[in-house]
């Protein structure tokens, strides 16, 4: 009981962690706000340009999306990074998890979205078509943004997931929350600092679950 | 061009990495393997645990669901792994990788079963009950059948998540696909063994994805039509 108390609930060696993972947790932050600014807007941009119905849109559409969905993203970050330097691309290893991150978010998000315009029913089109707007203006302003309401819960779902990722950062030393903790545990050799960011990730991300729970309560959504 | 190919899919180094890449690749199937019917079976009891409303443990269970839920795999897989040896509890990376995963994918599968148990009709149940089934007859012979089947779309999508997620082994230096890959880059300095480790992924994957967009198109479908 004792070394449970001395191992992973350290208080002293907690304390002197906590400058560093403070340090960390704005990282994540940043990281996780960079990756929904990027991922979601590009997202929905793709899904808008699917109701085109062009062929020469939708097919590499539905390819993006379907790699991004099916590769592992720690798959897409060591390729990033590891990999494209042979090609004579370099990026920082900051960009790099922003990038993985901020494509597998948008490609989760298009088929979220996608799947919200198309259930928007019919007569909304014919509706707004009927009143003398155009393609453009009936999308943006009749179709998506009832698309949108219906998909809130799987989106939320999605983001979080996506952003809880960012700790895969601490694979190419992006000196974010987890490799805050790692190092620190390593220079203690005690594993408590681990411990403080993991109540620190809760404090992040518990909030958000129990928004997603309220959410498909609300909506009456499964999944 | 010719440079591209030589550093992205060079065949001498092809011929190099590939055993390594398939021992890595049945790593992966074996790691997906142990953790999907495990994270399932455990997932249906946390749920039928939390539809029967079972005093204290389904409590606890939502406690568990939700912080599962939040933490990222990797700081649990990590948390374990370092944190564990100093109990003088011995596990090794596959083991640690095996047990954070059912812990992280049982909360999922758990929170997804729930839903779809809780959606079937409270007459389901009285005419259950009503006809001699007790509590947990009710709950095998009619909720559980009729729950599960609304909410295959998410489980399969999870199902796919938590094989994704099998590549967080290679943190902790389990030789699976991406490890191999990377042992394998090691040896020939390009980037051939991460395209074709990509590539097994797709293979296997990219199906999975198709299927998924399939069933989760006809689910939204069936919800407004």
């Amino acid at each position: 009981m004792e070394s449970i108390a001395h191992y992973y609930f350290n208080v002293s060696v907690m304390a002197e962690a906590v400058p560093g993972l403070m340090k960390g947790l704005v990282l994540t932050l940043a990281l996780s706000a960079a990756t929904i600014a990027f991922g979601l807007p590009l997202g929905l941009g793709l899904a808008m340009l699917r109701t085109t119905r062009r062929r020469v849109l939708t097919i590499p559409i539905v390819i993006f999306a379907d790699v991004f969905r099916a590769l592992p993203p720690l798959v897409i970050l060591i390729f990033f990074y590891f990999a494209l330097p042979y090609a004579g691309f370099s990026m920082s290893p900051f960009l790099c998890v922003v990038l993985t991150l901020g494509l597998c978010l948008a490609a989760l998000a298009e088929e979220i979205f996608w799947s919200g315009i198309i259930a928007v029913n019919r007569g909304q089109w014919e509706a707004a078509y009927s009143t003398g707007i155009s393609f453009l203006p009936a999308l943006v302003l009749v179709v998506v943004p009832q698309g949108i309401r219906l998909v809130i819960p799987p989106l939320t779902n999605k983001v979080i997931s996506v952003t809880k990722m960012t700790s895969l950062a601490s694979v190419v030393a992006v000196p974010e929350l987890l490799n805050q903790a790692v190092t620190e545990q390593g220079f203690h050799a005690n594993p408590s600092p681990l411990t403080l960011a993991a109540l620190m990730f809760l404090l992040v991300f518990l909030p958000l679950v129990q928004l997603s729970n309220h959410l498909e309560r609300r909506y009456g959504t499964i999944g | 061009m010719e440079d591209f190919v030589a550093a992205f899919l060079n065949v001498e180094s092809m011929q190099v990495v590939m055993p390594m890449l398939w021992r890595g690749l049945a790593m992966t199937a074996g790691l997906t393997a142990a953790i999907v019917p495990a994270a399932l079976v455990l997932g249906l009891v946390i749920a039928v645990c939390r539809d029967l409303k079972v005093p204290v443990l389904g409590g606890l269970l939502r406690v568990y669901v939700d912080a599962l839920r939040a933490l990222p795999p990797l700081v649990v897989i990590i948390y374990l792994y370092s944190g564990l040896p100093l109990l003088g509890v011995r596990i090794d990376a596959f083991a640690t990788v095996v047990v954070a995963l059912v812990a992280n994918g049982a909360a999922f599968f758990g929170e997804i079963i729930r839903a779809g148990l809780e959606s079937v009709s409270k007459g389901q149940r009285e005419a259950a009950r009503a006809t001699g089934l007790g509590a947990l007859q009710t709950e095998a012979y009619v909720v559980i059948p009729q729950g599960l089947r609304r909410v295959v779309p998410p489980l399969a999508s999870n199902v796919v998540e938590l094989t994704k997620a099998t590549a967080l082994g290679s943190v902790l230096a389990l030789p699976e696909l991406l490890r191999s890959a990377r042992m394998g880059q090691s040896i020939v300095y390009d980037a051939t063994p991460l395209v074709i480790a990509a590539g097994l992924y797709l293979v296997f994957l990219w199906p999975a994805v198709r299927i998924l967009s399939r069933l989760e198109h006809r689910m939204h479908g069936s919800r407004t039509g």
